[in-house]
């Protein structure tokens, strides 16, 4: 038993950073551009199939992983100029039935394009090491490292660089941020291009393990939303804790109910967060 | 444009500038300027629409009619963005620090510019602390953790970063102990000195006449009185009649 939970305590925390990176490209775009983005999901299985088309074509998975950042950051760029600058000010409704249409005109040009067969992502490496009775791939705790080294660059950049300043004034005033020179719809289309992009290099590096279809993104991005919630809109830290939190929960949960049901525990997590500190669990109390 | 005629036209010249809110007229044709390193000063009651004007010079308002000249060019329908590059500095009557930035970040919002160098930036760094020495003790200190008189002085060295060609100043002394006063007040003398304009919005009215060499005074929503600073002086008749003190 103590084996069982040695082993979901790693499959937890696996599925946790790559949920985590999933959100934080998710928390990002709503904490500094107020916009809900419906189809971050799709953003991310289009990025695992520039993935499959770039691997295919290269042989290079690293290679893969970063054409696909690229493309699909550019793609956000370009939704964000024609679709999303126009609604700037306007009431968020717009935004989120905006993005809500983008996902289904990406998701069924996915189906158009690609056919309705999964694709398979081949992983670069196959090693396993033992654990207790139980072969782990490697690259499963490569994933989780790279997901955390990919959540690192971006909060030393928010930390440190110009533009890492310039998005977090922004975020919090961004009125007084064109006062001060900071040319804000610049900022936020990078912003929606660095949290497409993110979401592209979680459906690459997730791709070996689940399968790349054109419906994909929503199971994701599901999750990603309740993470979203829990660790407080906006909440870059807190999007983090709680996408680890939650994975440990269905892991754990899985030791006793199918996998599928264990998604419930997700849902528990998010009802009574709703109801106890609707502004997330891991935001400090507002003074 | 001529030469002579560059050394004539005023920094800052606004004509005749109308903006509703809603369907609330807020300016209702307002008229002045600002020649180059000039010090004047904007008085009236509450809600006459003073920081409306300065954010309508800003680029944070967009007139419905009329037009903002900077250095005799039309650029009323610019972005805020574009008009803080050409040198207008802000600072706005609630102060808008940053309040999640220290006090270094928030002074690199102005400070990471095109163009400007990282010497340039080391000196512009030093005159802000030599200003205000208390802003360089706490340089990585939370913009929200200041006291109000020590978060007014970042919105000023804030906007002081940007080396602007004026400074619209709403209301800066609101709130503040009279000792703090006296440092903005010391502090827009210094500013004069190197040149910067000012255009100052005010309820001190004493300062305010102290400090500028112009002064317009606004009533709903229109500049009903203009005169130099040094007449209103030495007679208040025209400020009772406005602003009641």
């Amino acid at each position: 038993m103590l084996e069982q939970i040695l082993i979901q305590t790693i499959n937890g925390i696996v599925a946790g950073m790559i949920l985590a990176l999933v959100a934080s490209g998710l928390t990002l775009i709503f904490g500094i551009m107020d916009v809900v983005n419906f189809a971050h999901g799709e953003l991310f299985m289009l990025g695992a199939y520039v993935g499959v088309i770039t691997l295919a074509a290269t042989g290079s998975f690293w290679l893969a992983l970063l054409v696909a950042s690229l493309v699909i950051a550019a793609l956000g760029a370009a939704i964000h100029v024609t679709a999303l600058r126009p609604l700037l000010g306007r009431d968020p409704l717009n935004t989120i039935l905006a993005t809500f249409g983008i996902s289904l005109v990406l998701q069924n040009y996915a189906l158009w394009q690609f056919g309705p067969v999964a694709r398979k992502i081949q992983e670069p490496f196959t090693g396993h090491f033992n654990l207790f009775y139980l072969e782990y791939p490697w690259y499963r705790l490569v994933i989780a490292a790279l997901s955390a080294a990919i959540i690192g660059a971006l909060w030393l950049f928010l930390k440190y660089g110009t533009y890492g300043v310039w998005i977090r004034a922004t975020t919090q005033d961004r009125v007084m941020a064109q006062a001060m020179g900071i040319p804000v719809p610049q900022v936020l289309t990078v912003v929606f291009a660095i949290g497409a992009g993110m979401a592209a290099a979680s459906g690459v590096l997730f791709g070996p393990l689940v399968g790349v279809n054109h419906a994909m993104g929503l199971d994701w991005v599901l999750k990603a939303f309740i993470v979203v919630v829990v660790g407080g809109m906006g909440n870059l830290g807190g999007s983090i804790a709680a996408a680890i939190l939650i994975s440990l929960i269905e892991s754990y949960a899985s030791l006793w109910v199918s996998p599928a049901q264990a998604i419930i525990a997700s849902f528990v997590v998010l009802i009574l967060t709703l109801l106890i500190r609707p502004t997330g669990l891991f935001v400090p109390t507002p003074k | 444009m001529s030469a002579s005629d560059h050394a004539t036209e005023p920094l800052v010249r606004v004509e005749d500038i109308h903006t509703y809110y809603g369907k609330s007229h807020i300016l209702n044709g307002v008229s002045l300027e600002v020649r180059r390193g000039e010090v004047v000063g904007l008085l009236g009651r509450n809600g006459v629409g003073k920081s409306t004007t300065l954010k309508a010079i800003m680029g944070l308002v967009h007139p419905s009619r009329g037009s903002v000249l900077l250095e005799g060019k039309p650029i009323g329908h610019l972005p805020a963005h574009r008009l803080a590059r050409l040198g207008i500095g802000y600072v706005p009557e609630d102060r808008r620090i940053f309040r999640l930035l220290t006090v270094m970040e928030n002074l690199r919002t102005g400070l990471d510019r095109r163009g400007v160098t990282d010497t340039r930036k080391k000196e512009l760094l030093e005159r802000a602390f030599a200003y205000f020495p208390v802003l360089a003790e706490r340089r990585n200190q939370a913009g929200g953790t200041l006291s109000g008189g020590e978060q007014q002085m970042l919105a000023i060295a804030r906007a002081m970063m940007l080396e602007p060609k004026i400074i619209l100043l709403d209301e800066p002394t609101e709130g503040l102990m009279p000792r703090m006063v006296s440092q903005i007040r010391a502090i827009i003398d210094v500013l004069h000195r190197e040149g910067v304009a000012i255009l100052l919005v005010e309820q001190n009215v004493p300062l305010t006449l102290a400090a500028s060499e112009r002064v317009y005074i606004m009533e709903k929503g229109m500049v009903r009185h203009h005169a130099p600073a040094a007449a209103l002086r030495a007679d208040d008749a025209v400020i009772h009649q406005y602003l009641g003190v």
